[in-house]
């Protein structure tokens, strides 16, 4: 009997175990963690955003560039649902039924009590339809938002577009983005993203299980409103950007312009363009993938990312160079027998000039003249070596920006091409010199530069020595600020005295009977600029332009390339003068107007399009079938990685 | 006599045990009224509300249980085959003319009443057994004498299965206790325990590693004992067993178990998780109690209990709103306030001169116990979901007065401890 009463110990021992047992595993939930006090929280609290209209954006002249439109998304909450008319519905919002199990699944896997989005970017007119039915469908709703409307149709790749944020953006932004929210992707709508995008309201509600609201959260406290975006001024001129386009329809090219005095961007070009509503709404998607497919690219932004060497347009810079050098002044005189001889090439010149000076030199656009000043520079005897002769020139030649970025406010702008000395030697040896690379001073070879680049040196040359770094966006904000950088004059250690006898020798490029860019004067403007026929060794040369206007006092610079078009004069000069005219008199002359209607209509396109490729622009549906060139080759619109070699012709 | 009748009454009965009786009835209450609380209809006395109900139930089970202290001592014991014949019934007629309520006919319905007998098959069997050892004096050594307790606890156990109640009938394995107390081989509790290892082990390796694992130690085992004979051919039969127990477990699980049940057990040792599905109580249950921590969010503050989360909250997950309301701090005086009572109720059992008593008072103990460790148990997540109520905190007339009337025919033999029956 006694050792049966021992068991009594053995069971209160047991009681007392699984009492420990209990404890402890409370305690381990309740003071040991806080993950359940947080779920908790996340059962009961739901948050409730409220979505801000993203800020407006306006041109120079206050004209509203962009709009917010609504529209609606549907949303789920799956547990809710009850059995309704799915037929209705999907004809309701236009989809079919497999398509309404596939989001419905969707919805079902994301949550069963928390709402998901059912079908994204409901029109005006579906929501109206559906709103009447919407108590027909327990368990949906509906939720507005804003999206992006563009009246102009112009300037996409100067817009970009905006997306739904992908699990990479949530990622990058740290738990600022929620799934269904948007992100600016290209253009000015990402590169001010974060002052346009606004701030999400939210709403703190408490829920039941049964997901049947019971009020808000501690009174509202930790409510918030949404917050519309600021508002952008741009520097663009929607009349020039607009005529712009329509000159550049059926071309493939850039035209940039550029207000010297403030660095700000007048005209952003970027041909072929896209309509930027195409970029917004249901069939983002597909219209994206289409204008992808467009071997042309219409999403590349040639105006900062196109690569083409500038040819006779840095024939300036290089005399301006020689000046501050003081290798040469701007009367010595050169002789040209129709080219220029380095070792054993040739670098040909178009005419038999004779003796000629800088102003002539210039405004013939001379290739024996301006191998003659770079062969100067490059044999100075300050220096100890050709290598050094050759820092000094590069140096003096990125101050113009060239082989930099210029830091314009749009996203993904390239930096163009402008070897240093240790890249010549690993391409040439120990043994190059000045010979080797003469082609620099004709503005070919080892140089690309990108249009914005090229309209900024026609900027410093308007400016007579300096620049402020070009920029889309004047002012933000109702306080009107801009980022310090956009104001600051960038000097580029040429003399101001300089640069009236370059200027002088545009002037007669343009002005006089011998220019080579007389097509692209301006009535009753002194248009001072210099044409350059790129070589393309891919096929037809590229038609260049710079310039700028008036003579004094400066307004506009301006660089335009049309590709594959041929002579600089021919298509890039005249359309330069009709945006120049177009900018300064605000209209076009009468006699010019049938000009640039019969240069919208033509159509220069290295690469036709496909016939299968559904989207074609508007405009073009009757002239491209009729005018296809009789030999296309499928080439990419720049060439980064040509090798120097003999140059026929540059002008 | 009449008055020293009283006298002895008053002086005997213990109202420690009645104490706490009557703090877990008011905790119980407390929580009920906070589970089902409503800012606009809130009236502690509404009738018609389950915590109004509650307070009925918890008075009429006072005014029960100070009724039984009034009847003759003798009547449990010679009455109790009787009762125990009546409980049994009752299970047959539930079967017959049971009410089903969610999957199991477990109510008989007496106008607006609920009877539901398994629970009063608990003392039924409780006084039973007691008369059986304290009649026979049963040395539990025997095939039939532990065949014949076996019985006395298998017949309501098999008719609750067929209703099916699963968790109720489990209840039943709580007589293990009070037989081991009486002189049942301690064997039986390590094959209890033995066989619940396995079945968790089956479900968590792979049947071969299992089998392996079981070789190994009879081996070991065998060669510790090599020179015993007898112990040789012990070990041999238990691996034997054990494996074919495998067997059977895996069987059953296949196809006995319902596929809720099944899920459960998944859901509890880990290998399911599904949030949404069968696993939705019992991780809610655990957010509630867990959002709770130290000291809880106060009385009427638990979002969890005020906005639904917990299905059954104020039942079998009543625990749950303690957790969240009043924290680590209210769980551990609940769990103290059991764990006295089942001390209490053991160490009074042990002082009886009759062994009815004694047995009587060891099966009150171990039903409690069980019902705690279970409910407990499954609300954080360490048993799977087994519907029972929490003693004498559940929403509930018929499980608080089964409990009632089980403590206080305890307490009525207690307080006629010195007089033999
Ligand atoms: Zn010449």
């Amino acid at each position: 009997m006694d050792n049966l009463f021992d068991r009594k110990y053995t069971i209160q021992g047991l009681f007392i175990l699984v009492c420990l047992i209990l404890m402890a595993k409370l305690f381990y939930i309740q003071v040991g963690s806080d993950k359940y006090f947080i779920s908790a929280e996340s059962n009961v609290l739901k948050k409730i955003y409220t979505f801000p209209a993203r800020g407006v954006i306006y041109d120079r002249k206050g004209k509203v560039l962009v709009q917010n439109e609504p529209v609606y998304d549907l949303i789920v909450i799956p547990n809710q649902v009850k059995e309704f008319d799915t037929l209705d519905l999907c004809n309701t919002i236009g989809i079919d039924m497999k398509g309404f199990h596939k989001r419905f699944t969707k919805a079902m896997n994301q949550s069963r009590y928390q709402p998901s989005i059912f079908e994204k970017q409901l029109s005006v007119q579906i929501y109206a339809s559906l709103q009447e039915k919407l108590s027909r469908f327990p368990g949906f709703m509906v939720q507005n938002r804003t999206i992006r409307h563009y009246p102009d149709s112009v300037a996409g790749q100067f817009f970009g577009y905006v997306k739904e944020v992908t699990k990479k953006d949530i990622e990058e932004h740290e738990g600022y983005y929620r799934p269904g929210d948007y992100i600016g992707k290209a253009g000015i709508e990402k590169q001010y993203n974060d002052v346009l995008r606004g701030e999400r309201g939210v709403i703190n509600m408490l829920y039941d299980a049964r997901n049947v609201p019971q009020g808000s959260y501690a009174e509202g406290k930790f409510d918030t409103l949404a917050k519309a975006g600021e508002k952008v001024y741009s520097s663009l001129d929607m009349d020039i950007q607009k005529l712009g386009e329509q000159l550049l329809q059926n071309k493939v090219g850039s035209i940039v312009a550029i207000e010297p005095s403030t660095g700000e961007v007048l005209a952003f070009v970027s041909a072929p363009g896209y309509d930027p509503n195409r970029m917004v709404g249901r069939s983002q998607g597909n219209n994206y993938m289409e204008i992808f497919g467009n071997p042309n690219r219409p999403f590349l932004v040639r105006p900062t990312s196109g690569y083409y060497s500038p040819g006779s347009a840095f024939k300036p810079v290089n005399a301006l160079i020689g000046l501050q050098e003081g290798v040469i002044d701007a009367e010595t005189p050169f002789n040209c027998p129709g080219g220029y001889r380095a070792g054993n090439h040739t670098v040909k010149c178009e005419h038999v000039d004779g003796n000629i000076s800088l102003r002539r030199g210039l405004a013939r656009s001379c290739n024996t003249y301006a191998c003659n000043v770079f062969a100067r520079i490059m044999t100075q005897k300050k220096f100890k070596s050709k290598v050094a002769a050759y820092n000094n020139w590069e140096q003096m030649v990125r101050k113009w920006g060239i082989g930099q970025k210029l830091d314009i406010d749009i996203p993904f702008e390239k930096k163009g091409i402008l070897f240093n000395s240790d890249e010549y030697t690993k391409r040439f040896g120990k043994y190059w010199g000045y010979t080797t690379v003469i082609s620099l001073a004709i503005g070919q070879g080892e140089m690309n530069t990108t249009p914005l680049q090229m309209a900024n040196i026609m900027a410093i040359i308007a400016n007579k020595g300096y620049y402020v770094k070009p920029h889309l966006i004047k002012a933000i904000g109702d306080k009107k600020t801009i980022s310090k950088e956009y104001v600051q004059k960038n000097y580029v250690g040429v003399d101001e005295r300089h640069f009236t006898p370059v200027i002088d020798g545009m002037q007669e490029a343009v002005n006089s009977p011998w220019g080579t860019a007389v097509l692209s004067r301006v009535p009753n403007i002194i248009m001072c600029g210099k044409t350059g026929t790129v070589q393309n060794p891919h096929g037809k040369n590229h038609s260049v332009f710079i310039g700028f206007a008036p003579r004094d006092n400066p307004k506009i610079a301006i660089a335009v390339i049309v590709e594959n078009a041929g002579y600089g004069s021919t298509y890039a000069a005249p359309i330069a003068s009709y945006i120049t005219e177009k900018y300064l008199t605000d209209s076009i002359s009468k006699g010019r107007q049938a000009q640039v209607e019969w240069m919208k209509k033509q159509v220069v396109l290295p690469i036709m399009p496909k016939p299968k490729v559904k989207y074609q622009p508007k405009q073009t549906e009757d002239t491209t079938k009729k005018q296809l060139p009789a030999k296309l080759e499928a080439t990419p619109v720049t060439d980064i990685t040509a090798q120097p070699k003999p140059i026929e012709i540059t002008k | 006599m009449s008055t020293q009748q009283g006298n002895r009454f008053f002086f005997n009965v213990d109202w420690i045990t009645i104490l706490i009786f009557v703090a877990l009835c008011a905790i119980g209450f407390v929580n009920i009224y906070a589970s089902v609380y409503n800012p606009d209809t809130a009236d502690v006395f509404d009738f018609s509300s389950n915590y109004g109900k509650q307070l009925i139930f918890i008075l009429t089970a006072l005014i029960l249980g100070f009724s039984i202290l009034l009847v003759d001592e003798k009547f449990f014991s010679v009455f109790s085959p009787i009762i125990y014949g009546a409980t049994i019934l009752l299970l047959l007629v539930v079967l017959i003319v049971g009410r089903n309520v969610a999957g199991n006919q477990a109510w008989i319905p007496i106008g607006s009443f609920r009877l539901q007998p398994s629970e009063f098959a608990k003392f039924g069997t409780a006084l039973l057994m007691a008369r059986y050892i304290s009649t026979f004096n049963p040395k539990l050594r025997d095939f039939k004498s532990i065949a014949f307790a076996a019985m006395i606890v298998l017949l309501p156990l098999g008719l609750i299965m067929l209703q099916p109640d699963t968790g109720s009938a489990l209840v039943f394995l709580s007589f293990m206790f009070p037989l081991y107390r009486e002189g049942l081989s301690g064997y039986f509790l390590l094959i209890f325990l033995g066989m619940i290892v396995l079945f968790i082990a089956d479900f968590l390796m792979p049947i071969g590693l299992i089998i392996f694992i079981i070789v190994m130690i009879s081996a070991f085992f065998i060669y510790q004992n090599r020179r015993k004979q007898k112990m040789i051919f012990t070990i041999v039969i238990a691996a034997v067993v054990s494996i074919a127990y495998l067997y059977v477990v895996k069987l059953t699980y296949a196809k006995v178990l319902e596929p809720h049940q099944r899920s459960r057990i998944e859901i509890m040792l880990g290998l399911k998780t599904d949030p949404k599905g069968a696993g939705y109580n019992v991780i809610q249950s655990k957010i509630a109690i867990g959002s709770g921590q130290t000291l809880g969010r106060g009385f009427l503050q638990g979002t969890q209990t005020k906005y639904g989360y917990v299905p059954e909250q104020s039942t079998d997950f009543i625990f749950s709103t303690i957790g969240e309301e009043w924290g680590f701090a209210g769980c551990s005086v609940v769990i103290g306030l059991y764990c006295f009572l089942l001390l209490r109720v053991i160490n009074l059992a042990e002082r009886q001169r009759s062994s009815f008593s004694r047995v009587y008072g060891y099966c009150v103990a171990s039903i409690i116990f069980f019902h705690v460790f279970i409910n407990i148990g499954m609300t954080i997540g360490i048993i799977p979901v087994i519907g029972i109520p929490l003693p004498f905190i559940s929403y509930g007339g018929s499980s608080l007065w089964s409990f009632c009337v089980l403590l206080f025919i305890f307490l009525k033999l207690d307080s006629n401890r010195m007089g033999f029956i």
